[in-house]
């Protein structure tokens, strides 16, 4: 419906209206078409928003003020008795998370990186194979490795620690680090290689002199998507780690799904927002990178 | 500088794929300008990145200055490289750009300075030093590439197609520019071109390459008015060589080519010293457009033809006729404007045509002066 | 020429170097292909071998053929899982495309406030799926969620408990996914649009097309490759899906909204049934397979064609 006075809207750019009470119609027709455009995403808006909004008003109300209030009924008066109480439950998580995090975006940037310039630049026979091989990952199914995963991190004695979670994240982050490194170095012309090797730079200096500078955008590209994906990891924390080195996923769904004592909502929510704020400022500050990591993720090869 | 020589080079990409570039031999000496030119996929671009030593051969040898190089990394080869997309370091300034092969090799900071003031002088580039690529114009890209090729002095410089982005006024201003250049600095260079003028133009020596073989490797001149087979003739010059079918026969001791235009027939007296196999063999008469003029000696047999089509260019007149049933070209001087329908009288000169086997291609040589007794074919012109 | 000794390279500059160099980049690459030949492909031969297996708490390697396969076939969990994949996957992909298309479409009327929109639609997928699962557990709780809200708001006999109705768990989970990955599908599409050529709009105005005819008939269609690349990301996050239902339901009521990811997850780490586990994780990998290949296949064919 909406589409239909879009028609109007557009073709109006092109086409001259036929005679003046035409031309007053259309302008009716098409603002009125404008509103309804207009209308239909701002309530969509509305939608999306809501269970941020409830989130963060549940978290400042008191566990009485909930239960006479509704979900969108404004907190009788903000407390932050919840968020304190998630904090000292989720605190120390949140940090296991951070510990996680860090290393494991880092190395497997770095490591996606050289791949990518290894296979843009620097092909050799298999490396093409390789590179197909290195894609299924990004379209793995994790269950299918769990099993000989958790035996090999028992073996090496890094079961339950966040060296192994972080060992975990860099080979499975693999995939799609490398595949946007590569991307973005084929399509680098390989001249600029070339003309380095004639000026008598080597591997290294190539790519830390040449290509590494001009890959900024890439790299953003990567740290985020890394971040996002491991930040937001549930199924290798709740397998790989246990007690004191899960990460905050894991420990905000004991939180949630705990069936002992009275459910206090607004410390779940509290501890959902503080689970989901690193990746939201993230977000908020670079989304241009995210969504090009999405994107890209996307349309893969 | 130093002198080039390639022996009997071959380059295939994988066993049991065709080559690349077969046999390849050509020699060029200290502060010659030599001209790889052919059309895309002869493998001119291969050839110049197996001289930078980019990519490996299969076979034979590389001398620069007489010494064997085919088995060592570009970086050892002191050559220096202006690329078709100039490839300057985009998050680098032009100083740095300049001076990256420089730094490389570890020369001093000072030597450094000044051989990127010398070239920046050179190339009229020393305001745009401390700029990126992305700021700078095509033509601007070109000099600080060609600048960065030569700060670092090396043996050889390799063009790969370095006007072909270029539009075509600044085209022809850079073509003059590199001549100057070579002139003043006689460095040893080889230039990558599809672009015949550039090929006619720049090169003390040409070769001619067509699915890796050289066909013809000569000075310019000799490629132009000599040219070794049918793919040179036509290659080279522009408007191309006209090419007329005809069969020779002989009548007594004359050989006579006849050519038709619809409106009149002639018979062409040829100096052809072949034998009888040629009698009635179809061939190809090659005459380049300014070869044909109007009438006006007696001396020379006349050709009736209607005009079909006129390009006046500005400096010259292009008439197009009809010889044989193949569209000819004739460069008229530009105050003759015939119309269309126009039978014009032509002569040309059949001491100066050429002659090509239409099957093989072969140039099949003229005047009993040249050869006496079989046509033999024009042996490739290899100076060695 | 006085400085061209200067500038030269030195002569003995040996081989060794020139072999590292060449070696180079097969020692960068050589641990990430450890990696994946280990990390990814052994391993699932290694699943594979253990779902062949009677593993339980502990793998042991006593050759069972399939039998785990059989006991999946019969097992009524299972075909409870893979019965909602089917509905939670097929409702899910369905919505968020038409969700997405249809927000794209319209963001795509040169709306003035565009970017600050597209980051409301998108910042969910931002989330992780347990603080989505979070949120809409208490969205949807019956008695204090959206229930009480339409109550409140003067809709006396609004009722809503599916998050506790075994039939209807399911839609829930399919809310919030949709809540989650629409935005992705409308930036994707979005971005789809921004290239297609705009004279071909043009064109087809000309020739006296409506707008919704262009969208229907021209502009959509070229998005083919936009269509078939969400299409593969969403069927890859319904698969996967594990995180939502662990933390919206984790599985229950009872094991109605169970999901395979569920399934495994629970078989092989808190039941003891390792190789019944093993089996349903290789039976996933088929799942992706038998999307993931037709869609490759395709792909790689129209590029050949092009």
């Amino acid at each position: 419906m909406s589409d239909v006075s879009v028609a109007q809207r557009r073709s109006s750019d092109v086409l001259l209206p036929p005679g003046e009470g035409g031309a007053k119609r259309r302008m009716r027709a098409m603002s009125l078409s404008r509103l309804a455009i207009h209308a239909t995403l701002i309530l969509a808006c509305a939608l999306y928003l809501v269970p941020l909004v409830v989130m963060l008003l549940t978290s400042f109300k008191t566990p009485e003020d909930i239960r006479t209030g509704n979900l969108l009924s404004w907190p009788e008066a903000f407390t932050l008795i919840g968020w304190i109480k998630a904090w000292g439950v989720v605190g120390s998580y949140f940090w296991n998370s951070v510990m996680i995090v860090v290393p494991a975006v880092l190395i497997s940037t770095v490591m996606g990186a050289l791949n990518g310039y290894v296979l843009s630049m620097w092909r050799f026979r298999g490396s093409q194979l390789f590179f197909g091989l290195l894609l299924f990952g990004c379209f793995l199914p994790f269950q299918v490795i769990l099993l000989p995963a958790s035996f090999t991190l028992g073996k090496l004695g890094l079961a339950n620690t966040t060296t192994g979670l972080v060992l975990v994240h860099v080979v499975y982050g693999l995939a799609f680090t490398t595949l946007f490194f590569r991307n973005f170095y084929v399509s680098v012309p390989e001249a600029l290689v070339r003309a380095a090797r004639l000026d008598g730079a080597g591997f290294f200096t190539i790519f830390g002199r040449i290509l590494l500078p001009m890959s900024i955008p890439t790299i953003m590209v990567c740290l985020i998507w890394q971040f996002t994906q491991i930040w937001n990891d549930f199924l290798f924390g709740v397998v790989f780690a246990s007690g004191d080195t899960q990460p905050i996923t894991v420990a905000l769904n004991n939180l949630v799904n705990t069936s002992t004592g009275i459910k206090e909502y607004n410390v779940d929510m509290a501890a959902a927002m503080i689970a989901g704020l690193p990746t939201l400022v993230v977000y908020v500050l670079a989304g241009k990178y995210f969504l090009r990591g999405l994107t890209s993720g996307a349309v893969k090869g | 500088m130093a002198s080039l020589e390639l022996r009997n080079l071959n380059k295939r990409y994988a066993s049991g794929a065709p080559d690349t570039l077969k046999d390849i031999e050509l020699k060029i000496d200290s502060g010659e300008f030599l001209i790889l030119v052919g059309p895309s996929g002869c493998g001119k671009s291969t050839l110049m990145n197996c001289i930078a030593g980019l990519e490996a051969i299969t076979g034979g040898q590389i001398l620069i200055d007489g010494q064997d190089v085919a088995g060592t990394g570009p970086k050892d080869r002191d050559i220096a490289m202006v690329f078709q997309s100039y490839a300057l370091y985009p998050t680098m300034t032009v100083r740095d750009n300049i001076a990256f092969g420089l730094k490389m090799r570890k020369v001093p900071q000072a030597t450094i300075d000044e051989e990127v003031a010398r070239v920046a002088r050179l190339l009229q580039i020393e305001h745009l030093l401390e700029r990126k690529p992305a700021q700078l114009s095509g033509g601007q890209q070109q000099r600080v590439a060609m600048g960065r090729a030569l700060a670092r002095r090396p043996k050889i410089y390799l063009f790969d197609e370095p006007l072909s982005n270029l539009d075509a006024k600044l085209r022809v201003e850079m073509r003059t520019e590199i001549k100057l250049m070579h002139q003043r600095l006689k460095t040893t260079t080889v230039y990558v071109t599809h672009d015949q003028i550039e090929a006619m133009t720049l090169g003390d020596k040409v070769a001619v390459m067509k699915d890796g073989v050289i066909q013809q490797f000569a000075s310019p001149r000799g490629i132009y008015n000599d040219p070794a087979n049918l793919f040179v003739a036509s290659f080279i010059g522009s408007p191309p060589m006209n090419f007329v079918p005809v069969r020779p026969r002989r009548q007594g001791a004359q050989w006579l080519a006849a050519l038709d235009s619809g409106q009149a027939r002639c018979e062409l007296p040829l100096e052809l010293a072949g034998d009888e196999t040629l009698d009635g063999r179809e061939l190809l008469l090659g005459i380049r457009p300014e070869q044909i003029g109007i009438a006006g000696s007696h001396s020379l047999p006349t050709v009736l033809a209607e005009v079909k089509v006129t390009e006046p260019t500005g400096p010259d007149t292009l008439a197009f006729v009809e010889l044989n049933d193949t569209k000819v070209c004739c460069r008229l001087p530009p105050e003759i404007d015939p119309r269309v329908g126009e039978v014009l009288a032509l002569q040309f000169d059949p001491a100066r045509v050429l002659l090509f086997d239409a099957g093989s291609g072969e140039r099949i040589a003229l005047g009993p002066a040249r050869s006496n007794g079989s046509a033999k074919k024009v042996s490739r012109l290899h100076p060695r | 020429m006085s400085s061209v000794a200067v500038f030269s390279p030195k002569a003995s500059h040996g081989r060794s170097t020139d072999w590292l160099q060449a070696w180079l980049p097969k020692l960068v690459l050589a641990p990430s292909v450890v990696i994946v030949l280990v990390g990814f492909y052994a391993y699932i031969l290694w699943t594979l071998l253990l779902s062949f297996t009677n593993s339980r708490f502990m793998p042991s390697y006593k050759w069972v053929g399939l039998a785990q396969y059989m006991r999946l076939m019969e097992n009524d969990r299972w075909w409870v899982a893979s019965q909602n994949l089917l509905v939670f996957g097929g409702l899910f992909i369905a919505i968020s495309l038409c969700l997405g298309v249809l927000l794209a479409v319209l963001l795509d009327q040169r709306i003035r406030a565009e970017g600050a929109i597209r980051t409301i639609y998108l910042y969910p997928m931002a989330l992780s799926m347990i603080v989505t699962g979070t949120a809409w557990q208490w969205l949807l709780n019956p008695g204090l969620g959206l229930d009480k809200l339409l109550r409140d708001w003067g809709w006396e006999g609004f009722r809503f408990d599916w998050l506790v109705d075994p039939d209807r768990v399911v839609y829930c989970l399919v809310m919030a996914a949709v809540w989650q990955a629409s935005g992705f599908v409308m930036a994707l599409f979005l971005a789809g649009l921004r290239g297609v050529d705009p004279s071909i709009v043009r064109a087809a105005q000309v020739d006296g097309a409506s707008l919704p005819t262009i969208y229907l008939r021209i502009v959509l269609p070229s998005l083919r490759p936009v269509f078939f690349s969400s299409l593969m990301i969403l069927a890859h996050i319904a698969i996967k899906s594990f995180d939502l239902v662990a933390a919206m339901t984790a599985g229950g009521p009872g094991y109605a909204s169970d999901l395979p990811a569920m399934f495994m997850y629970t078989h092989t780490f808190t039941r003891g049934q390792m190789g019944l586990g093993a089996a349903s994780a290789m039976l996933m990998l088929g799942a992706v397979l038998a999307i993931l290949v037709p869609y490759l296949y395709s792909e790689l064919r129209t590029k050949r064609h092009e």
